[in-house]
């Protein structure tokens, strides 16, 4: 059987499904039903891991029936054929006493995960591990989005080293935190967001709870919506952040796609995305990123996002913010938070999802909140209790250490402002390098390619318009690393390195298809 | 594994969850119906929340009618409040209180004798270091986690020379410690295992079967406590694990069982083991306590060791929030051990897939501290012997509170309490007895009669040893 498997493996997508569902329809000795969680009818993941599934359910059965797997050995036509066990001799085994003793041999002898396929690498994170394995000196990392200094080195920021001493020098307890996370911080990460005189604050309208990063405070609210809006769908921008329909599929949230990118302006489609919410079902979930669209640096203008607040209003849908960059896009805290703070002015209800990865350079810390803005501290109250509820049997609550750090740096005037001055000179170095790379683009591109759309994206990351072959070209042959969609991370581009990946962009641009 | 909300069904609306959540057909109810049907759920089942070890009246859940819960403006309208978790919430209630006396055996963290939280001398020096280490960076750690830190995790609980890691049969991955760990595991399970059901002990920790049921397996309960011995229920053990359908997973505690505290011997879990691969039920073994319960890290681990030496494969959830006193970090590791080198290194590829959508990556300054730790020798001697302390105190309390009940001549056999190992004295008192004790003498423990002996001091002793007395003899 395990000869089966590595054979299916090299089968399509749509044939691997077909011929599981083979295997699962006619193997007589599958002794388990699926209940109605099964996996066979609804993932939207790439079927390897339906298959997956499958093939462990066949290969469950195997473990009672080792020696079906000898005799067909060989005898099996794979490669598309029909892999209906009806067509060889039935197996003696299969109905004789024997059949349990064989059963508890085989379960020796055989792993109960042989049916476990490898799964692909991340797309984003796979990006940085192949990164490491190349050796070529002319290497450059633009693929997850890790702050780097010129010198092209990780940075931890100096506030977070003072805050990191400060707490060594008290001798803290490490204590566990309430489910809901650390309280100190909880505040400070809601008047970042909201500021602390805005009215959701002081009239205690919103649930904040600490999360895990980014990922996890998205996590959290989606299974909220699960729970609770049974059917809500979340529509996301196309594109987006490659891990945001991975969320929503193992939350079982249904999603679909507004438009967004567009690609012969290289701007917003912002007609298109209007026309998409409007058309989606009432009550939809609407997923914005809130500044520094990721991955492709395209952010609505005040205007735009006026226009965005009305459909949504009209629709009854629901906001939801993925807020990863604050203080990143622009250098300005407030500013960034502007689109935010423009839907909660209007009375909105809505939900952000915070992150501490890039403006604090807590990346491994895994911090970050997720906010539920509501009419009423009595709503308010009642959310953030289910929250705690899907927290708890998650990871029963969250890390201490990153907390700590945001609670003493943002809750601190002194350090605050100190933080500010880091924050300006990061997004600084990034606008720098943005005007490098478009300089050297246009003076070396001699085919009169507009390229300033590098200078009107936004954040850490630049949508280049490369495809994946172009993309790939990148990889290959000037040891350019970055995603498959074209997107480009400034964060790790120095300005040494600009006039290099200006020849590369040129070079993938106009000579591969 | 029905959550309270589909009951739905029951009173005649169709539950969009029983569907395929991807089906158009959702789209086709307005936002309002879906709201306004969540909202009769609540109302005409305001069923206590699912924890089927809690019998507090004060878990009921229903709208109050002084709230806002009708606020028509709010989409949130439907959602009422969640009464605070049983175990967590302990705590909540005793800060609350404001007698001088109170005493809290609620939540199994580890108190001094000065009844003070303790951070590990061997802690301090790691992070002192890792503070100083003027290299070190806060990148992303792959979402597998810090490498050196599962690796050591693997050898801790398998033993060094373990042959299952020599042969690289074993994939560890650093998880949100032990809840993390199971939560990780079970939905791997879920995925990729055939058998959907876990069989988990009765009693066991209150939020085994929450994390389960949310990683998508369906959760049953095998005989473990018996109440007439305050023992272990061994027959009623392998009666139920032996009728268990072939293949099932079988949450075992490593040691120290949360809440009881009642292990099997060693020649138990040889049998328990034999009964276990003749049936082909998978081990899923959650280590929250190892090192903690008997003072030693390799006796507390040879219930997991016997497993493994047979050559057969289990799921081991480890969690250093206890015997390192890491508990606000989170650190923890899931480890399975597999036939071969070749599956565990799919099974490791699968494992991402769960995580990266649940929190990407963990946290690293925790696993830091252990790595730290475990790889050097003086600090692993130094973690050994404060390790050591903190077992033998919690012995010593056993001993104390023991002859305490027996000075005052308190009614019933009290041996269980030095019988029973760990951090937990599963005491066989009743919720209206542990009601009277909150109430009359400000002892705060979960209403199942679970007391954390890592909570009580000499100093304390008497105070609960008069509480249990009263309440024994109040109360028949």
């Amino acid at each position: 059987m395990s000869h089966l498997i590595a054979s299916l493996n090299d089968l399509d997508p749509l044939s691997k499904v077909l011929t599981g569902f083979d295997l699962f329809r006619h193997s007589a000795l599958f002794i388990n039903k699926r209940n109605n969680h099964s996996k066979l009818i609804c993932n939207h993941r790439p079927s390897m891991t339906s298959t997956s599934t499958m093939l462990s359910l066949a290969s469950a059965s195997l473990t009672a029936s080792l020696s079906v797997h000898e005799n067909l050995k060989g005898r099996l036509k794979l490669g598309g054929g029909s892999l209906s066990f009806k067509k060889e001799k039935a197996n003696p085994f299969i109905n004789t006493k024997s059949f349990s003793r064989i059963s508890m041999v085989a379960a020796i002898k055989v792993s109960r995960f042989e049916g476990v396929t490898m799964a692909p690498p991340d797309p984003i994170l796979g990006v940085s591990e192949a990164f490491k394995a190349d050796n070529d000196e002319k290497k450059l990392n633009l693929g997850v989005g890790a702050y780097r200094t010129e010198e092209l080195q990780p940075y931890v920021l100096n506030v977070v080293k003072k805050a990191e001493n400060l707490m060594v020098e008290r001798g803290e307890n490490k204590e566990y935190l309430p489910i809901e996370g650390l309280a100190a911080f909880n505040k400070v990460t809601a008047e970042l967001l909201f500021g602390a005189s805005n009215p959701v604050i002081k009239e205690q309208r919103v649930a904040t709870v600490q999360g895990l990063s980014g990922t996890g405070s998205l996590r959290l609210a989606a299974a909220l919506i699960e729970r609770y809006f049974p059917g809500a769908k979340v529509l996301i921008s196309s594109p987006t952040w490659g891990n945001h329909k991975n969320i929503f599929n193992d939350a079982r949230v249904p999603w679909s796609e507004y438009r967004y990118y567009d690609p012969k302006t290289v701007g917003l489609d912002f007609d298109g995305m209007i026309a998409d919410i409007k058309a989606a079902p009432e009550g939809s979930f609407v997923l914005l990123h809130g500044c520094a669209h990721n991955p492709t640096g395209i952010d609505p203008t005040p205007e735009q996002w006026e226009k965005i607040a009305d459909v949504i209003q009209e629709k009854n849908h629901i906001p939801f913010f993925d807020v990863a960059y604050q203080g990143f896009a622009s250098g300005s805290l407030d500013a960034d938070a502007g689109s935010v703070r423009l839907f909660a002015a209007r009375g909105m209800e809505l939900l952000v999802a915070q992150s501490y990865s890039k403006n604090l350079g807590l990346y491994a810390e895994r911090i970050g909140a997720i906010n539920v803005v509501c009419t009423s501290a009595d709503a308010a109250t009642r959310v953030k209790s289910q929250l705690k509820r899907l927290a708890r049997p998650m990871y029963s609550n969250p890390p201490i250490h990153g907390a700590k750090i945001v609670a003493n740096v943002v809750g601190d005037p002194t350090l605050f402002n100190e933080w500010k001055a880091e924050m300006e000179m990061m997004a600084g170095r990034i606008k720098n390098v943005r005007q490098k790379l478009y300089d050297s683009l246009t003076a070396k591109d001699k085919s009169g390619k507009d390229w300033s759309f590098i200078l009107e994206q936004i954040g850490m990351f630049s949508f280049t318009g490369l495809n994946k072959v172009q993309s790939d070209n990148m990889t290959n042959k000037w040891h350019v690393y970055m995603t498959k969609d074209g997107r480009i991370s400034l964060a790790g581009l120095s300005l040494a390195k600009c006039e290099y990946l200006a020849d590369a962009i040129i070079d993938s641009f106009h000579n591969v298809s | 594994m029905r959550q309270q909300f589909t009951s739905l069904e029951a009173h005649g609306f169709e539950s969009p969850t029983t569907q395929s959540a991807f089906s158009s057909s959702i789209s086709s109810s307005s936002a309002t119906d879906r709201r306004l049907k969540a909202l009769a759920r609540h109302l005409v089942d305001a069923s206590p929340v699912m924890d089927s070890h809690s019998q507090n009246p004060n878990d009921t859940v229903s709208p109050s009618p002084t709230s806002s819960a009708f606020h028509a403006d709010s989409v949130f309208a439907h959602i009422v409040r969640a009464p605070e978790d049983p175990i967590l919430g302990v705590t909540v209630a005793y800060n609350k209180d404001p007698s001088p006396v109170k005493l809290n055996l609620g939540v199994g963290a580890y108190r001094t004798e000065e009844g003070k939280p303790l951070v590990l001398n061997v802690v301090r020096q790691a992070e002192q270091q890792l503070v100083n280490d003027r290299s070190r960076v806060k990148e992303y750690l792959p979402i597998v986690g810090l490498a050196e830190y599962n690796k050591l995790s693997a050898k801790l609980i398998l033993g060094a020379d373990s042959p299952a890691i020599q042969e690289n049969r074993v994939t560890t991955v650093q998880c949100l410690s032990g809840t993390g760990s199971l939560r990780v595991g079970g939905e791997f399970l879920a995925r990729h295992y055939h058998q959907l059901t876990i069989y988990i002990p009765l009693p066991t920790w209150g939020n085994h079967p929450k994390v389960f049921t949310l990683a998508g397996l369906s959760v049953k309960t095998y005989r473990y406590y018996d109440p007439a011995t305050r023992g272990l229920d061994f027959q009623g053990l392998l009666e139920d694990l032996g009728s268990a359908p072939s293949g099932a997973i079988v949450l075992l505690h490593a040691c120290a069982h949360n809440p009881t505290g009642v292990d099997p011997t060693i020649q138990q879990w040889e049998q328990i083991r034999q009964l276990m691969r003749s049936k082909a039920l998978l081990p899923f073994f959650d280590s929250a306590y190892q090192g903690f319960a008997s003072g030693s890290l390799d006796a507390d681990a040879q219930p997991v060791r016997m497993f493994v030496a047979d050559g057969g494969e289990c799921l081991v959830a480890q969690s250093y929030a206890k015997n390192m006193g890491l508990y606000g970090e989170r650190v923890g590791a899931l480890s399975i051990v597999c036939k071969s080198a070749d599956v565990a290194s799919r099974v490791e590829s699968q494992l991402k897939l769960v995580i990266r959508p649940m929190y990407s990556s963990p946290p690293i300054h925790g696993a830091s501290i252990v790595a730290t730790i475990l790889k050097d020798r003086n600090l692993y001697t130094e973690w050994t012997i404060e390790l050591k302390a903190m077992a033998d105190r919690i012995i010593s309390m056993r001993q104390q509170l023991f002859d305490a009940l027996r000075a005052r001549g308190t009614p019933g056999d009290w041996s269980h309490i030095i019988k029973q190992i760990g951090m937990f004295t599963f005491t066989g008192l009743n919720s209206e007895q542990v009601a009277f004790m909150t109430r009359q003498y400000h002892v705060y423990m979960t209403s199942d009669g679970r007391i954390s002996m890592a909570g009580l001091s000499s100093r304390t002793v008497p105070h609960l040893a008069d509480a249990i007395h009263a309440a024994v003899t109040s109360f028949a």
